[in-house]
């Protein structure tokens, strides 16, 4: 009996499937069936918080960027109009900071490099010697360390070693209420506080780029003579010198700098922007140091693109 | 404790309080009118609502108030470096432009705050921190303002402090240094953010005492009188000081009648007291 009534069903049902208006209604829901991307949103909807947790954050990185920006153009107004205002005061402040983040961190940063110089000419030479083009050794190291690694690298030294004491200095300053502190004396915070911390970093940065690069090439032929590979100081510097032209230089000098501005600027933004307790600095200090890396490599991969484009 | 000896270098005299035209009494240095007082370190709420106060040259206020009522909230709102929720605040008949403008620096020079603690800078020695301003206004280097340091070491008794740095510093003596740092280019107005909080009788009488002669007119400003304003949490000290009072109480600025009572208890009594009553 129930053998047959489900037979009965089946074939009513698939009569049914055979009328014309049932196909119509069936094919335009297959065509309201939701698209994957609804179907992931839904998916998040239904995972508690989730749409919401993606909406906080986006919010947050947009906050982020817009603050970021306003500071940075608010910052660059006061280097620009206040730039002979009390000199006395602002100038040895300058050099107090090309100190911290240049010349203090010359040993750090000459180890690095004589590592680097090794490393890339050690793995280059075992490569190249495959192929008998060990002449293109100069052109390599143009390429890898002035170009890319020796800006790159001094700036998160420096991030490293200064980025994240600025943080913690100028968050701890807002905290003890030294912000108020200048404001009651006149004393634009931005112009005392930022704005020697941006000269110094960009400045410190590029001293340090122009050693680390140095440093790097010497300790590079310095292998390459150790590994016997035929290549005199004359040919090793006439290859760096064809390899390198007019815009490398530029570059550099522009890159080092944009780095230093962009690690001064956050890490001034994130201790100065708000008002701080004291137990929230750690946890300033580390975003400061994510946001500055991602703005350095961001950055770095911008002027890549543009120099392949020129 | 305090040394009545002239500075060798003295800053310009400060124009004498300027009387209004019809001749009956100064012009008010400070005004509030139906000021919604922000917290400081908390955006977006509002700590003292409907504030109407007046300070004229010579004036000497008191105002006290419990815990968290707002007292540095309200001296900041004073002080220019705070600006109302609501309201209209003028300093010196202006309401002070935004920003870092020359106009608000002059107006902004001619205020002197002291905060609880000193607020000094804590990468700068005692001296560093009280010629700052000096230095940073006049764009002067440190031999050049030698003379004025020691007339307001030798004021606030901390020469043999000079060299320190604030984290060496007993606390009082911070707030002394804050004290010279806000002497260091010759406020009109001084602003004092509960100078006596946490001092043993020594000090508070020294403070007692240095403020008296401010009040009265300090040989170290060539006698003229400075317009002061102070926050406490007890009123009983300022009694036979001040001569204005007010309290702070239910997010309200309650001025009390002066004179002010004989009784000082009376006048504490008042910062506890519901917001209808008076004396």
């Amino acid at each position: 009996m129930r053998r047959a009534a489900r037979a009965a069903r089946k074939v009513s049902l698939t009569r049914l499937e055979r009328r014309p208006k049932f196909a119509a209604v069936k094919e335009s829901s297959a065509r309201m069936a939701p698209s994957p991307g609804l179907q992931a949103i839904r998916r998040a909807v239904r995972w508690p918080g989730g749409l919401e947790y993606a909406g906080r954050q986006s919010l947050r990185f947009l906050e982020t960027l817009h603050g970021l920006l306003s500071f940075a153009f608010i910052s660059l107004g006061v280097l620009l109009v206040k730039w002979n205002t009390a000199r006395a005061v602002v100038r040895p402040l300058i050099v107090t900071h090309v100190h911290r983040a240049g010349l203090e961190l010359l040993p750090m940063v000459v180890v690095v490099a004589v590592v680097l110089g090794l490393v890339v000419i050690g793995q280059t030479v075992a490569l190249m010697s495959q192929v008998g083009a060990n002449a293109l050794l100069g052109t390599i190291m143009v390429t890898v360390v002035v170009r890319e690694l020796g800006p790159l690298l001094s700036a998160l030294v420096v991030l490293a070693r200064s980025g994240m004491t600025h943080v913690i200095e100028l968050g701890t300053a807002r905290a003890l209420g030294e912000i108020e502190a200048l404001e009651v004396m006149g004393i634009d915070p931005i112009h005392y506080m930022v704005v020697p911390r941006i000269l110094g970093m960009a400045l410190g940065i590029l001293a340090l780029s122009v050693y680390f690069i140095l440093v790097s090439l010497g300790s590079g032929y310095l292998w390459a003579f150790l590994q016997d590979v035929p290549l005199t100081p004359g040919d090793y510097l006439r290859q760096l010198g064809e390899a390198l032209d007019g815009l490398d230089f530029f570059l550099l000098a522009l890159k080092t700098c944009a780095f230093g501005f962009i690690i001064a600027l956050v890490s001034c933004y994130h201790g100065l922007a708000r008002p701080l307790r004291l137990e929230e600095v750690p946890r300033i200090a580390i975003r400061a140091t994510v946001h500055s890396v991602i703005g350095c490599v961001l950055l770095d991969g911008l002027l890549i693109l543009c120099y392949l484009a020129l | 404790m305090a040394s009545p000896t002239p500075p060798p270098d003295p800053a310009p005299p400060p124009a004498p309080a300027p009387e209004t035209a019809a001749g009956h009494g100064p012009w008010p240095v400070l005004e509030m009118e139906a000021v919604a007082v922000p917290a400081l370190r908390r955006p977006g709420h509002c700590v003292l609502e409907e504030v109407n106060w007046s300070v004229a040259a010579g004036d000497f206020w008191a105002i006290g108030g419990l815990h968290s009522s707002g007292k540095s909230d309200f001296l900041a709102v004073a002080a220019g470096i705070l600006p109302p929720a609501r309201g209209v605040f003028k300093a010196f008949g202006a309401r002070p432009p935004a920003g870092f403008e020359p106009a608000r620096v002059a107006a902004q020079l001619r205020i002197g705050v002291v905060f609880q603690g000193g607020h000094l800078l804590q990468h700068l020695s005692v001296a560093d921190n009280i010629t700052l301003p000096i230095r940073y206004h006049r764009d002067c280097r440190r031999p050049e303002c030698a003379a004025r340091l020691a007339a307001l070491l030798d004021l606030t008794a901390m020469t043999s402090w000079a060299a320190s740095h604030p984290g060496h510093l007993p606390p009082s003596l911070r707030q002394r240094a804050g004290l010279a740092r806000a002497l260091a280019l010759d406020p009109e107005v001084l602003l004092l953010d509960n100078p006596l909080s946490g001092l043993d009788p020594l000090e508070t009488a020294w403070w007692l005492e240095m403020l008296a002669r401010l009040d009265a007119g300090h040989p170290f400003r060539t006698h003229q009188p400075l317009t002061l304003v102070v926050t406490a949490d007890d009123l009983r000290p300022w009694h036979p000081h001040a001569r204005q009072f007010a309290v702070l109480r239910q997010r309200r600025f309650v001025p009390l009648p002066s004179p002010p009572p004989p009784d000082p208890e009376i006048l504490n009594r008042e910062l506890h007291a519901p917001c209808h009553s008076k004396i």
